[in-house]
């Protein structure tokens, strides 16, 4: 596993940290994400490894929590609530607009790779719906106009590749 | 007891039991799921909703999981209450919004607790408007059908697979409305326990796909109560027919043996009943020593047999492990007990006959794998019990447990209780501790191992007993670490409420099985009223034939040797497989006439002047005695047909014919079995293993047919429209036909679980005086072994230590689940499981000889050649080799034995 140095000491400072080495599974598993963008199967089997684990055992973690990625997803990661009170506010609305904008359905990644829309469950931030997380950051009171305009700029920055942002789940 | 009140009755009820298992206990149809029997309560599914009230004043109460309520005095629930019937209604529809409704298509169909359960509470009209979710389904080799679209996240597979049976190759995998249960890919389910799943899942997801090769609906089969054939264990089971041959193996519920489960081997391995190479006609060889064979009438082969008896100056009998106590006892008769022959080699003759006689001699006799799943302490001393009896492993692999409940808490948790349980003990374990020479697979369980030749392993047994008890005698010149593993288990076992000590043949080492007497003798001297021995032996009837006290093999080369005898009758045995093909070779030679008797052609068979077609289990009545001595009868669910008829039977019509003896009456297996308690005092009891042929309730036979069995004419119209009269049984109260007695038989006689609302395999709940207890009017079987109190006979003496020898290996046999066992090994499916031929050997002694993984070793072994690839084992002492035992067409008997590598 091609790994980042940090990553690899965040890792090894871990697994002592819990009685049972493969309790470490979840927080093993966000680092390798962090790292690699999404969770690969050889992935999995490292994570295997290094917990004395059988990789079907990291595999029905990874299948079991939707945040854990099994594919690569676009240089940016946008998660769009469809629950209740985001859906009243117009959050549908917003979801077609970013599927225009990025030329392709929720769930999928744009064609030039700028980024992958997704549904999420509430966002705990009803109050302010509609609501969307790019990436690690909080969108809130959305609007047709001001999701436009997030979409021409992440566009943009992609077409340019510049540096401002990381690839996929920041957490 | 606890006094309960259900739906304003009060009943009595078993307070260390949950209100599910009450309810159904005392006959009440609640549906359920998650829950079974010997897996306990999760309270996952909520399917056994009932409304739970606080007192007599309470009349709101509120809606509980039955199976998560423990019952307790004065507990008051209803399951009739509207609300909570609507509500078990509910979960079966929402269970159902994804289920795809193909029950026509669908193997389950007919006995699906899926379907029995929507009946039961009532629910009838989807309301699910939208698309279903479906699956890719994955091959999970020849002995699963999976079909995940019928799942209903019951979790009882994954329960099953992984936390009860230790397999790792079956998970659920995902989350919601899409949770998958399957292999991280496709490919072959690794456990030898997955035939279970098959009864486990509610649904069709999980099916015996030997069945779809021949598939017939559960109504449709003629099923009676069987016994496996494959191993000494004995499991129970139904053995299910159609059209003629067998369709299927199910799991007959026996307290204290198989309980709910069976192997892979057990279930899987009956369609060598239907191989290609089953013998249905007699046959005659002319010439011996030439490939030519005529099939002959049945009057024409006793006719030569009549010639070869009269011309014959003597003539021995070769009896089998495998065969029938009946037909062993038979031969037996035949031929005098003088020219008897148990049928095996010296080597493993003595270890059996030593086996018996620590039976005899343990203090409570023979232990039974439900006193394994109990132990909470155990010593195995040179067995490998998930290749040489593997639902024996099963019932270890949840004796691990017991200890750390027992330790604190954990003793106030309920027993059923799985969820909370599972969370107490988390990965500790209580002492099992592992004797063989190689790794096995409850090595994961094992506290201690000790990987060692026989020999060495016989020590640390007779250690064992002296830590214990320093009366018995001392091991001397033992090293450090066996010493000290020693002292560790003794100190487990003499802590243990229960401990106990598996030993058996596997290394036909009389010295190993000695050393576990002296070990339980030890035990009892100091005070451990509770210890047990379990015996391990490899054959279905090894016990029985034992019992019988033939003479080995090679005692019966010397009577031909000597001219006294010239002619054999060899039943049911391959004596290739048993000695190394040039003394084999020498027998046969010697032998101036045989006449075989055999379900399946053999090498033996082949060379014998007559063969007569012995009926398999499928086909016969008879006794085989289990590892812990029980007598256990099985009936053929298949009426005879053609010239099959059972080897006792055969034997008797020659005796007939031949005037040897006065076997003429013996048309009728009770008949053989009065003889049998005349002769032989010890197996008198054998007797009552089962109701006589006479047996009736209310002057009527039990069906072997379910009563919704249909198509009885329609079978056979392309011939006839006439239906022919049903086939006649005098050897069993039995009938053929699904006319007889509707009410439950005894559980002897049980041919299928049926009950209104339950056409499920779960319908056994009301098959038991309890849920998970006794049968209802006791288990079948007799008991021949009652134990011999405190008395301990003196044992064998400590073999020495093992000399180092570098110039030859110390070949010891293992064993296969999948094709150690002879007739399993012919059914298809089994054989695609069986490993290729292999020698294990240690690294270090694959590297003195220049060898790698698969490169191929060739081995001189007395007087045979033996070349196979390697197979490298790291847990493999040095010095020390392991060829797998009786693989087909790859038999290498006669071991332990000194190997030395040839170039
Ligand atoms: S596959 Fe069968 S046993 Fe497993 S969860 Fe689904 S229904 Fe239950
Ligand atoms: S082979 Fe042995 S353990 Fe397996 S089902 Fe048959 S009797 Fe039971
Ligand atoms: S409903 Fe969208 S943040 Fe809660
Ligand atoms: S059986 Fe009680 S909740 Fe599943």
């Amino acid at each position: 596993m091609n790994l980042r140095a940090e990553t690899m000491e965040h890792i090894d400072a871990t697994i002592p940290r819990y009685p049972h080495k493969r309790s470490a599974v979840m927080p093993l598993l966000h680092a390798v994400q962090r790292d690699q963008g999404y969770i690969s199967n050889e992935a999995i089997a490292w994570v295997a490894g290094k917990l004395g684990l059988e990789p079907v055992n990291v595999y029905e973690v990874v299948t079991f929590y939707p945040f854990f990625r099994q594919a690569p997803i676009g240089r940016r990661h946008i998660r769009l609530c469809r629950t209740l009170s985001c859906a009243l506010c117009g959050g549908f609305g917003i979801a077609e607009v970013l599927e225009e904008a990025f030329e392709c359905r929720m769930g999928e990644t744009a064609p030039d790779g700028s980024a992958t829309l997704e549904w999420a469950e509430c966002l705990a931030s009803c109050d302010k719906g509609p609501v969307l997380m790019l990436d690690d950051d909080l969108h809130e009171n959305l609007t047709e106009e001001g999701v436009r305009e997030l979409a021409r700029t992440i566009r943009a920055e992609n077409a340019e590749g510049s540096d401002s942002s990381m690839t996929g789940n920041n957490s | 007891m606890a006094t309960i009140t259900i739906d304003g009755q009060s009943y009595e009820a078993d307070p260390s039991a949950n209100l599910l298992q009450a309810a159904l206990t005392l006959g009440f149809d609640l549906p359920y799921f998650c829950w079974h029997p010997a897996l306990g309560s999760v309270g996952a599914c909520r399917q056994c909703a009932v409304r739970q009230y606080r007192d007599e004043e309470d009349t709101t109460g509120q809606i509980v999981m039955a199976c998560m309520v423990p019952v307790a005095d004065g507990l008051r629930c209803s399951i009739v209450e509207p609300e909570a019937a609507e509500f078990r209604a509910e979960v079966i529809e929402w269970l159902m919004s994804n289920h795809p409704h193909d029950c026509p298509v669908c193997d389950e169909g007919g006995e699906c607790h899926l379907q029995d359960m929507t009946v039961m509470t009532g629910h009838c009209k989807r309301r699910f408007r939208f698309p279903k979710r479906t699956f890719r389904n994955q091959y999970l080799g020849p002995f699963i059908n999976h079909e995940m679209n019928r799942c209903i996240q019951c979790y009882r597979c994954v329960r099953f697979y992984g936390d009860y049976a230790g397999g790792s190759d079956l998970v659920a995998m995902a989350a919601h409305n899409h949770v998958y249960f399957g292999r991280h890919e496709e490919g072959i389910l690794e456990n030898e326990f997955s035939g279970n799943l098959v009864e486990i899942c509610p649904t069709g997801v999980f099916t015996d796909k030997t069945l779809k090769h021949h598939y017939s609906r559960k109504w449709d089969m003629v099923s009676s109560p069987s016994v496996c054939s494959h191993c000494a264990v004995g499991c129970n089971t139904i053995a299910s027919t159609r059209y003629g041959s067998v369709r299927r193996i199910l799991n007959r519920y026996h307290h204290d043996i198989n309980g709910y489960f069976l192997c892979d081997r057990g279930r899987f391995g009956y369609t060598f009943t239907d191989a290609a190479d089953r013998l249905r006609r007699p046959l005659l060889h002319p010439d011996r020593e030439r490939d030519v064979e005529t099939v002959a009438e049945p009057a024409e082969a006793m006719k030569r047999i009549r010639e070869i008896f009269s011309e014959a100056t003597g003539v021995a009998g070769i009896g089998s492990p495998r065969a029938s106590l009946e037909s062993n006892y038979a031969l037996r008769n035949l031929v005098g007990s003088g020219r008897f022959s148990s049928g095996l080699p010296r080597i493993e003759h003595d270890a059996t006959t030593a086996l018996l006689e620590a039976m005899r001699n343990a203090p409570d006799g023979p232990g039974s794998l439900r006193d394994a799943e109990r132990a909470d302490a155990v010593l195995i001393l040179g067995e490998d019990p998930n290749n040489t009896a593997p639902r024996l492993a099963l019932a270890l692999r949840q004796s691990v447990r017991n200890e750390p409940i027992r330790a604190d808490a954990g003793s106030r948790i309920p027993r059923w209780h799985d969820r909370a349980i599972r969370d107490f003990v988390q990965d500790r374990k209580g002492p099992l501790f592992i004797a063989w020479p190689a790794s096995t697979r409850l090595d994961d369980l094992a506290a201690g191992t000790h990987r060692a030749a026989p020999d060495e392993i016989a020590r640390l047994g007779f250690a064992v007993a002296h830590a214990i008890d320093p009366q018995s005698p001392a091991v001397t010149d033992l090293d450090d670490s066996a010493s000290d593993l020693a002292s560790r288990i003794a100190r487990a076992l003499k802590e243990a409420d229960r401990p106990m000590v598996v030993s058996g043949t596997a290394l036909r080492s009389p010295a190993i099985i000695a050393a576990a007497a002296a070990t339980v003798h030890a035990l009892r001297r100091t005070g451990s009223g509770g210890s047990s021995f379990l015996a391990v032996a490899p054959e279905a009837n090894t016990i029985g034939d034992a019992m019988l006290e033939g003479a080995p093999l090679e005692t019966l080369e010397q009577q031909l040797e000597s001219g006294e005898v010239d002619t054999l009758v060899i039943l049911e045995n391959d004596i290739y497989r048993r000695l190394p093909a040039p003394a084999t070779d020498r027998i046969i030679s010697k032998a101036r006439r045989i006449i075989a008797l055999d379900s399946i052609a053999t090498a033996t068979t082949n060379r014998a002047d007559v063969v007569l077609p012995a009926g398999s289990f499928a086909e016969s009545d008879g006794t085989f005695v289990n590892h812990e001595g029980r007598a256990q009868r099985f009936f053929q669910p298949l009426p005879p047909a053609g010239d099959v008829l059972e080897a006792w039977r055969w034997i008797g019509r020659i005796a007939a014919e031949t005037g040897t003896s006065k076997q003429n009456e013996w048309d009728r297996l009770d008949r053989v079995l009065t003889a049998l308690a005349r002769d032989c005092p010890e197996l008198a009891p054998a007797r009552d293993a089962a109701p006589d042929a006479a047996f009736r309730a209310n002057g009527q036979r039990f069906p072997r047919a379910p009563r919704r069995f249909s198509g009885r004419t329609s079978i056979l119209s392309h011939l006839s429209v006439h239906e022919p009269k049903p086939p006649e049984d005098s050897d069993s109260p039995l009938s053929f036909t699904m006319e007889g007695h509707s009410g439950q038989p005894p559980a002897a006689l049980v041919s299928h679980y049926w009950s209104p609302g339950w056409n499920s395999s779960q319908a056994l709940n009301k098959f038991q005086s309890e849920v998970a207890g006794p049968a209802r009017g006791g288990d079948p079987g007799a008991r021949l072994i009652p134990g011999n109190g405190p008395n301990e006979r003196p044992s064998t003496a400590i073999p020495a230590p093992v000399p180092d020898d570098d110039q030859t290996l110390l070949a010891v046999p293992c064993y296969e689940v999948f094709g150690s066992d002879e007739l399993s090994a012919r059914a298809p499916a089994v054989a695609e499981r069986i490993p290729k031929p292999y020698v294990a050997l240690a690294p270090t002694d694959a590297e003195h000889h220049g060898l790698d993984s698969g490169d191929s070793l060739n081995l001189l072994i007395g007087e045979l050649r033996v070349s196979a690839p390697v197979r490298l084992d790291p847990k493999l002492p040095p010095g020390l080799c392991g060829i797998p035992a009786g693989m087909p067409g790859w038999s290498v008997p006669h071991l332990p034995a000194r190997a030395s590598v040839v170039t």
